[in-house]
Order: structure tokens, then sequence, then C-alpha cells
């Protein structure tokens, strides 16, 4: 079998990859979600590698409702930015200034 | 030693997919470079038999999150050049970032666990080892309430995706059934008097007795 380690590493890079890639799609609305799948994922990783060495299925079932969650969060999340990009025509980031935030 | 092998070959391809996904200039691109780091995500979870999720994985995201992904980036007119101008200043702090994180938790994982049992225990699975019917036995019994919670959120992420998104057209004709309830008689039935067609002189009307009373 494959050791624990190597998925845990595997995961660790997928984490770190959506995380950079946060940084350098900063203004694309689009590509900060998808990176949000995938930091999503990795985590996932995590969840599978340790039920599965640990012997607990437990932690397969968190994954399924992380899965859940995950298909509602994108939804919504895609939801809002159609309305948005209907109302200013555009998906930048640093457009979205009218909170004054 | 063949499992080893497809793990590494799966495990280079998820992360040159990644890496390829954050820095691709289309958006298409990175979704469906992201499809491949789906597939290849359910492909080694599949090699440390997780069946069940990783068939789901690929149902759940790439049937349905990531066409919704790619219908929305289809379907909006970015402008890719606009949004996509670089700051590499950024690019170079998310990498100090991220190579930051790899190098804790690599750190931490190699050292404190090579010792342990939990590492290297896992034996493989026989073969009537069912890992749906785990995971559905536990998920109908143990895990009944969560799983009715689940359904509802993903209710309320349709009802609220559908309210959000729709759009009201000018000229549309539809129903409105609250309005349609509240209706009285007098916004729809007015009693006129008139005089009758014909030659007779007029008659003194006699006073109408009450006030409900239809023509």
């Amino acid at each position: 079998m494959i050791p624990l380690n190597w998925l845990l590493i595997v995961s660790s890079v997928l984490f770190a990859i959506s995380v950079a890639g946060m940084f350098i799609n900063r203004k694309n609305l689009i590509l900060l979600l998808m990176c949000v799948e995938l930091l999503l994922l990795a985590v996932n990783f995590n969840f599978v590698a340790f039920s599965r060495y640990l012997n607990d299925i437990n932690g397969q079932i968190f994954v399924f409702f992380v899965l859940t969650v995950a298909a509602a969060e994108s939804a919504i999340g895609l939801a809002i930015l159609v309305v948005l990009f209907r109302e200013r025509r555009t998906i930048n980031v640093e457009d979205m200034s009218t909170l004054k935030g | 030693m063949l499992v080893e092998v497809l793990f590494w070959i799966f495990a280079s391809v998820l992360a040159i997919a990644a890496l390829g996904m954050i820095t691709v200039r289309n958006p298409v691109h990175s979704a469906l470079l992201l499809v491949l780091c789906f597939f290849t995500s359910a492909a080694i979870w599949l090699l440390i038999e997780a069946e069940f999720l990783a068939v789901v994985l690929i149902l759940v995201y790439v049937g349905a999150v990531m066409v919704l992904f790619l219908f929305v980036v289809m379907m909006l007119d970015i402008n890719v050049e606009e949004v996509r101008a670089r700051v590499t200043r950024y690019a170079l702090f998310g990498g100090v970032v991220a190579g930051v994180v790899v190098f804790e938790i690599v750190s931490v994982v190699w050292t404190r666990s090579l010792g342990l049992d939990v590492t290297t225990g896992a034996q493989a699975q026989p073969a009537t080892y069912s890992n749906t019917a785990e995971l559905g036995a536990l998920l109908y019994t143990q895990y009944v309430y969560p799983f009715e919670l689940a359904a509802v959120l993903l209710l309320i992420a349709i009802v609220a995706a559908i309210s959000l998104t729709m759009r009201k057209r000018a000229g549309l004709k539809q129903q409105n059934v609250s309005k349609q309830v509240a209706v009285r008689r007098e916004d729809r039935v007015r009693i006129v008097k008139m005089q009758a067609e014909g030659a007779e002189p007029p008659q003194p009307a006699p006073e109408p007795s009450s006030t409900g009373k239809a023509p």
C-alpha cells in the first residue's frame, strides 16, 4: 500500500497550489471559486487518507458531507456571480467596492 | 510496486494540472484543467480503496459542478485580457506563502509519523469488501439526520440559486396569484346608470335599495 505520508504530502501540495492560485488570480472571481474547490479537494484528500489508514469509515462520511456543502456553495456562488455580472458587466474583484470595505 | 508507480504518476499529473489551472490565461482552460484534477484525484482515491467517494467525486464534481462552472464561464462574456492583468508582485507573494505551507506540512509529516504503525499499517481489503455498502450502512443509520439535513441544504441551494438569477422581463405576461386573490368586487365591476335605449321619455328611476346589486 501507499504510505500515508505520501498522500498527506500530495494533499499539502494541492492545498498550497490553490492558495497560491488565490494570490495570482485575485482579480477573477470565477478563478477564485475554482481555487476554493481545489482547496476543498485537498482537505478531502486528508479525510480519505486518514479514514483509510485508521480503518475508520466515519471520515469518508465526512467527505460526503463536505462534497454536498461544496456543491451548494459553488451553485450559490455562481448564481451571485451571474447576478453581479448582469448588474456591473464585470467580474473584477477590485470593481466591487460598493460596501467601501 | 505497481500501485506506488501509479500513485506517483497520478500525483504528478495532479500537481501539474493544478499548477496549470492557476496559471493559464483562459478561464475555460482553467475549468478543464480542474476537471483533470478531479479525475486524477478520483483515481488516487480508487488506489486507496475509497471507491464510492471516487465515483461520487466524478459524478458530482465533473458531472454537475464543473459543468455549471463551464456554463457560467461560457455564458458570461468576460474580457480575459482585462481580468487577467497579472501582478507579478502578488504571484511572488503567493508562491512564498505556498512554499511555506508545503515546507511546514512536509516537515511535520515527515519527522513525526515515520515511526508510527499508522502510516504503513493499512492492509488491502479482502475482495468481498464493499466500500459502498459500508458507507451506506453507516449513512442510513447513524448519520440519517445529517443526511436529511444535507438534503435540505441542497434544496435551499436550489431555491437560492433560482431566486437569485431569476429576472423579470418587461412585457412578460404572468399570473400574480396574490393580486388575484386580493381583488374586490369594486375593482372589477362598476355600476353605471344610463338611459334605456328607445323613444320613451326618461322615467325617474327608483332609488337603489341596496348597493350590492349588479345590473
